[in-house]
Parts: structure tokens; C-alpha cells; sequence
């Protein structure tokens, strides 16, 4: 009992993570009907600035507190990133969006190597530990099940940053506008709305997602390094997909439920496959999930829209 | 052959003979011009023949049938794999060069089919993270089937796979003639390995003038008017993946053989996607293309690790950016560069998917500008 809850809590935190940057994946597919390989990787880049900005700190201010430095950590890790995400829209993918249909992917996986290379040149290839700079002593709400105050942090941030989300679309004039974008283009612009401003606005602010999740995911493994972005990137294009591509709500949806059967699927494959299988096969799931999805529920958890588009 | 005789800068258009007797003069003296640069050069052309066997296999799948296959990899190693299980001291089989080969092309194939199965329904950009995944999940296997029966042996990989034997002659044995002249093994490997380039080219030209290709042309183009003038997109994606498997996996069985030690390392998706820029820097949907990009982009990264190490050491007093990572930008920034700037490749298909002797004269003057 003590294991199903630990693996629930765990699933539960990564997955909350996982829902973070499957929203970004989910608003720009919504708006663009484009996947932006490259979305992961400004995952990295938001934790190796945060972890840069942090030994910054510790070297000038020694005395400043944890969490006033994790702040400002990640604020600078947000304001990096959504330059980045900037970029990459008014550099790279603008130009392609009446392209040929596999250009703009194809642009997307190369975007993202750059984005991979550039990092291994400036931080090297080696694997840094990152600050824990909010606890990491487990607290055991229950006899035997740990939780840490990191992993309490997690939950908590992703929620809320979420709800703001949600109320950004469905209750503002920008969300309106992304909404109107996202339904058409051509009509949208011709009710006056700034297509352009909008989608390098969805992609600031996926940027910004990634940026935090970034951070999360280094404080809750203690390590960043120029490769880490790549999974989890792909796992959660896979829970984007699970929820619903293009729906938000399905995105959370889709991280939580993705994290959850990971938890549980590392924890007790061992046992179901008689000791020949073990949890190195972990990544797997994601992938299997993806496949299954695709194939006998396209529109995913709660999506309504069939993208038809290649 | 005549798309890459056309892609002859000057000479394709005015002189085609020529220009075919030169590239077939380049082909068979490029490892001799290797050698004057070192053993290690002979080597690297022996590596740039196999990816050209990869690009020309993925060609097939991305150009022709418009399939972006990200997992492309996964059939290599398959073919690799067959190869160091049945010719290794890892289970003590050592079957013939012969019967593996065909093996190890029919398990690649298979294996296209069975990604192609789920896969028949996804377009683009689905079935581009489908095939990623599916490409990753082979290396998974590949890493982790070391225990509780040891199958990949892990990590660490097969080693000791038996070189190529082309009945009783052993390619991996220099030949000697006389006192004081040898044939370096690496010579014979490359003439094998060109001869098996030359094979694959002469029949991809013919498919793509096929009934098939011309299905998969029109598949490509617009899937559902392919459906509606019958052609059964159903069974021409299973061939794509089938067929495009196949050439990934006897390139794979040539590898291992060639480099008598297989591991998972060398099917990353870093390799998925440098066959892929391979095909797209080169031109999408054409033969020269696979050909020219594999070429190009299999020799750039070892010519910069020759000129660009020493120069940063010069210039700087150390090396900023190391070989492997100068790959990786120079693979990622041609990706990029090329998708921007010049979407259809250094070589733009223009195939007429049609046999030559119905082309009129005119078209075929048309055809060589």
C-alpha cells in the first residue's frame, strides 16, 4: 500500500511537470497546427540559465536567501527563454507557415540539435548538479510514503500557473484573440486581430512554461545537463496528445495521467513481466501510449478537433 | 545515374557521356586520392558509401512517399544486429556472408512492416514522433536485453563479427601481389560496397519509373486523390516502409560486418537525423540528391575536424569547438539553412516518373537543363 501511494505521489509530480510543457506543445499545435520539436530543449536552456544565474548569485551575494535566489533564478530563466521562443517563431518558423508540409517540422529538429549543440558549447557535456535550494528532506505525511517540500512545490506551482492559463485564454482579450487565431487565421485577422502578435505571443509564453518546468525537473533530479530536455519533450508531446491535441485542459489531463502510468508502470513492470522486463524500460511507455493513442483514439481524452492537417 | 550526370555542374548539360565517364572515373579513384591523405580517408569513403546506401533507402520512404521516417535508424541497426548474432563468437554461429545478408534485409523489411502496421493511418508530423519513438524503443531493447538472458549483451555491444567472405575470399585481408605491392582490405571493401551503391541506385531509378513509384508520387502529392484514382495507399505505405527497411538493413549488416563491432551507440537518433539531413540537404524525392547529401555531408565533418582542430589550436591555443560538436552544428544548421533558404535540396527532383524511350526528344533536352 505504502509503494502504490509513493508511486502515486511521484507520478503525480512528474507528471505535473510533463502537463506544463505539454501545454506549450498543445497551444502552438492549437494555433499553428505545427509541432515544435525544438519545445523541450528551451526546457533545457531554462534550467542551465537558471542554474548559471544561481551560481552567479551564490558567488556575488552568499548571503541571500534560497528562496528570493530561486526567484530570481527563474525569472531570468523565463525572461532568457521567451527571447528564445521569440526567435525561433520570427526567425525560423514564420517564414515557413504556408511551406511545404514537412518543412516546418523538419526546421523544428534542426532548431532543436542547434539549440542542443549551442548549450553543449557553452556548458559543456557534463552533467552539473543543480541547487536544491528548497529542501529536500522527505517529510512522511504517512508512515512509510515520502514526499519532499520540492515535490510539494512542484504540485503547487504547476497548478496555479495553470489556472492562470486557463484564465488568461478563456477570460482575456489576448486569450480571445489566440482563441479566434487558433480557430482561423484569415478570418481572425480580418476581425482585426494581430495574427503575427498572437503566435509569437503563444510562443513567449510556452517558452515561459518551459522555462519553469525546466527548473522544476532539474530541482527535482538535481541535475541539468545540454541533453535533458529531450525526453521529457517528447513525453509530453505524448501527454498533449493523450489529452487531446490542441486542448489545454487535455494537456494537463493528458501530463498527469502520463506521469501517473509511468510511476506505476516503472514500479510494478518487473513484476508483471516475470523479472524480464525491469524499470530501465521506463522511456518506453510514453512511447507505447503515443502509439496506442494515435491509433485507436486520434483526437485524444478530450479533444474534439480531428487535425487533419499532415 | 542521369539526374546525378545532370547535377554535374557545367559539364551535365553540355556533354553528358562525359560527365557520366567522369563520375564513374571519380567513383572508382576516390579511395587511391584517399590514400595519398592517409589509411584513415579510405576508411571515412567506406563509411560515406554506407550512408549513401542509407540516404538512397530513406529517400525512398521521405521523397518518394512522402513518409517522414524519424526511426529510419532502427532498421540499420536490425540489419547490424542480424548480422553480429549470426556471424560472432557472442552465440558461436557463424553462418555465411551470403545467407545473412538476405536475412538481415528480410528481419529490416519485416521490421518496416511492423512499424508500418500501426503507423498506416498517421500523416506528417504523427507519424514523424511515431517512428521516433519506435526508433528509441529498438535502442532501449538494444541497451537493456542483457539481462536476465543476455541477447544484445547491453551496452558494451557484439564484438568480433566475422568480416565479409565473398565465397572463401576474405575482404578484410589485404591482398598481397608480388614483394611490394598490397591491396589494402579497405580498397575491396569500398569497391564491394560501391558495386552495392550501384546496385541499390540502378534499382531505385528503375522503381521510381515504376507503377509503384508513380503510386507513390501521387500518394505523396495528395493522398486522397490517390485513393480516388485506385490506388491502394494501404498497401504502397507497407512497401515504402517495407522496401526503404530493406536498404537500411543490408547497409546495417555491411556496417557490422565492415566494422566487426556493433553497439547501441551507433543507432542514436543523432544518426536517425543525420541520414535524414542527409536526404533533405541533398534534395528530397531524388536519387542524386541521397547520393550528393550523404556524400557531402558523411566527408564535411571529418574535413573540419582536419582544418578546424588545428586551425582553433592556432588561433586560440585550444579547441573551442570539439569534432563531434562542429558535426552536430554543421548537421543541424544545414537542416535549418536548407529548409529556409532552398527547400528542395542542392539537387531538385525533377523526375518525370516515366520510361525514356516514351519521353519525347524534346523533353529529354528538357530534361538534361
Amino acid at each position: 500500500m505504502e509503494t502504490l501511494i509513493q508511486q502515486f505521489i511521484n507520478g503525480l509530480v512528474i507528471g505535473s511537470v510533463y502537463a506544463l510543457i505539454a501545454l506549450g506543445y498543445t497551444m502552438v499545435y492549437g494555433i499553428l497546427g505545427l509541432i515544435n520539436f525544438a519545445h523541450g530543449d528551451v526546457l533545457m536552456v531554462g534550467a542551465l540559465v537558471a542554474l548559471q544565474t544561481m551560481l552567479f548569485l551564490m558567488g556575488m551575494a552568499p548571503g541571500m536567501s534560497p528562496l528570493v535566489m530561486l526567484a530570481i533564478a527563474l525569472a531570468v530563466a523565463m525572461v532568457i527563454c521567451m527571447l528564445l521562443g521569440f526567435t525561433m517563431e520570427r526567425l525560423a518558423y514564420r517564414r515557413l507557415r504556408n511551406a511545404p508540409r514537412l518543412a516546418p517540422l523538419i526546421t523544428a529538429i534542426g532548431v532543436s540539435f542547434l539549440l542542443q549543440t549551442l548549450a553543449m558549447i557553452i556548458w559543456g557535456r557534463n552533467y552539473h548538479t543543480f541547487p536544491q535550494l528548497i529542501s529536500t528532506t522527505p517529510l512522511q505525511p504517512i508512515p512509510g510514503v515520502f514526499v519532499t517540500p520540492v515535490q510539494i512545490t512542484i504540485v503547487v506551482v504547476s497548478a496555479l500557473l495553470m489556472v492562470g492559463l486557463l484564465l488568461l485564454v478563456n477570460r482575456t482579450r489576448i486569450g480571445r484573440a489566440m482563441r479566434a487565431t487558433a480557430e482561423n487565421h484569415r478570418v481572425a485577422s480580418l476581425m482585426g486581430v494581430d495574427t503575427n502578435a498572437v503566435i509569437a505571443l503563444t510562443f513567449v509564453i510556452g517558452a515561459a512554461l518551459a522555462a519553469v518546468a525546466g527548473v522544476m525537473f532539474a530541482s527535482n533530479y538535481g541535475i541539468a545537463h545540454y541533453g535533458m530536455g529531450f525526453m521529457p519533450g517528447l513525453k509530453a508531446f505524448t501527454a498533449a496528445v493523450l489529452g487531446g491535441i490542441g486542448n489545454l485542459g487535455g494537456a494537463m489531463l493528458g501530463g498527469v495521467v502520463l506521469g501517473l502510468v509511468e510511476s506505476f508502470g516503472a514500479g510494478y513492470i518487473e513484476h508483471f513481466t516475470f523479472g524480464f522486463l525491469n524499470s530501465s524500460y521506463q522511456d518506453i511507455f510514453a512511447f507505447i501510449i503515443l502509439g496506442l493513442v494515435l491509433i485507436f483514439r486520434p483526437t485524444g481524452l478530450l479533444g474534439e478537433r480531428v487535425s487533419d492537417r499532415a | 545515374m542521369n539526374e546525378l550526370v545532370a547535377a554535374v555542374p557545367w559539364l551535365g548539360k553540355r556533354n553528358p557521356t562525359a560527365a557520366r565517364w567522369l563520375i564513374i572515373i571519380i567513383a572508382i579513384a576516390a579511395p587511391f586520392i584517399a590514400w595519398q591523405f592517409g589509411r584513415s580517408w579510405v576508411r571515412i569513403l567506406d563509411f560515406a558509401l554506407l550512408y549513401m546506401m542509407l540516404a538512397l533507402g530513406l529517400n525512398l520512404v521521405v521523397g518518394f512517399a512522402g513518409l517522414l521516417d524519424l526511426g529510419y535508424i532502427a532498421f540499420y541497426a536490425v540489419g547490424a544486429y542480424t548480422f553480429a548474432f549470426l556471424a560472432s563468437p557472442h552465440f558461436d554461429i557463424h553462418l555465411p556472408f551470403w545467407l545473412i545478408l538476405p536475412l538481415g534485409a528480410a528481419f529490416a523489411a519485416l521490421a518496416g512492416i511492423m512499424l508500418g502496421f500501426p503507423v498506416l493511418r498517421l500523416r506528417g508530423d504523427y507519424l514523424a514522433i511515431v517512428t521516433l519513438g519506435f526508433g528509441e524503443i529498438v535502442r532501449i531493447f538494444m541497451l537493456n536485453l542483457n539481462h536476465p538472458v543476455n541477447i544484445t549483451n547491453g551496452p558494451q555491444g557484439i564484438n568480433m563479427i566475422d568480416p565479409i567472405s565473398l565465397f572463401g575470399w576474405d575482404l578484410s585481408r589485404n591482398i598481397r601481389i608480388g614483394e611490394d605491392f598490397t591491396i589494402n582490405s579497405l580498397f575491396l571493401y569500398y569497391y564491394f560496397f560501391l558495386a552495392a551503391v550501384a546496385a541499390s541506385i540502378l534499382f531505385i531509378q528503375r522503381l521510381q519509373i515504376s507503377r509503384v513509384g508513380r503510386a507513390w508520387a501521387a500518394m505523396r502529392d495528395d493522398e486522397l486523390a490517390a485513393k480516388a484514382i485506385g490506388i491502394n495507399t494501404r498497401n504502397m505505405k507497407l512497401l515504402a516502409f517495407a522496401l526503404g527497411a530493406t536498404f537500411g538493413g543490408v547497409a546495417g549488416a555491411l556496417f557490422g560486418a565492415f566494422q566487426g563491432f556493433v553497439s547501441p551507440e551507433s543507432f542514436s537518433l543523432m544518426e536517425s537525423i543525420a541520414v535524414l539531413t542527409m536526404v533533405v540537404f541533398g534534395g528530397m524525392g531524388n536519387i542524386a540528391g541521397a547520393v550528393v547529401g550523404a556524400f557531402v555531408l558523411a566527408l564535411l565533418p571529418e574535413i573540419l575536424r582536419d582544418v578546424a582542430v588545428p586551425l582553433q589550436q592556432t588561433l586560440f591555443g585550444h579547441v573551442l569547438l570539439d569534432p563531434e560538436v562542429l558535426r552536430m552544428l554543421l548537421l543541424s544548421l544545414a537542416m535549418i539553412l536548407m529548409m529556409l533558404l532552398r527547400p528542395a535540396g542542392m539537387i531538385p527532383a525533377r523526375a518525370r516518373y516515366c520510361h525514356d524511350k516514351h519521353l519525347s526528344a524534346t523533353l529529354k533536352q528538357e530534361a538534361l537543363k
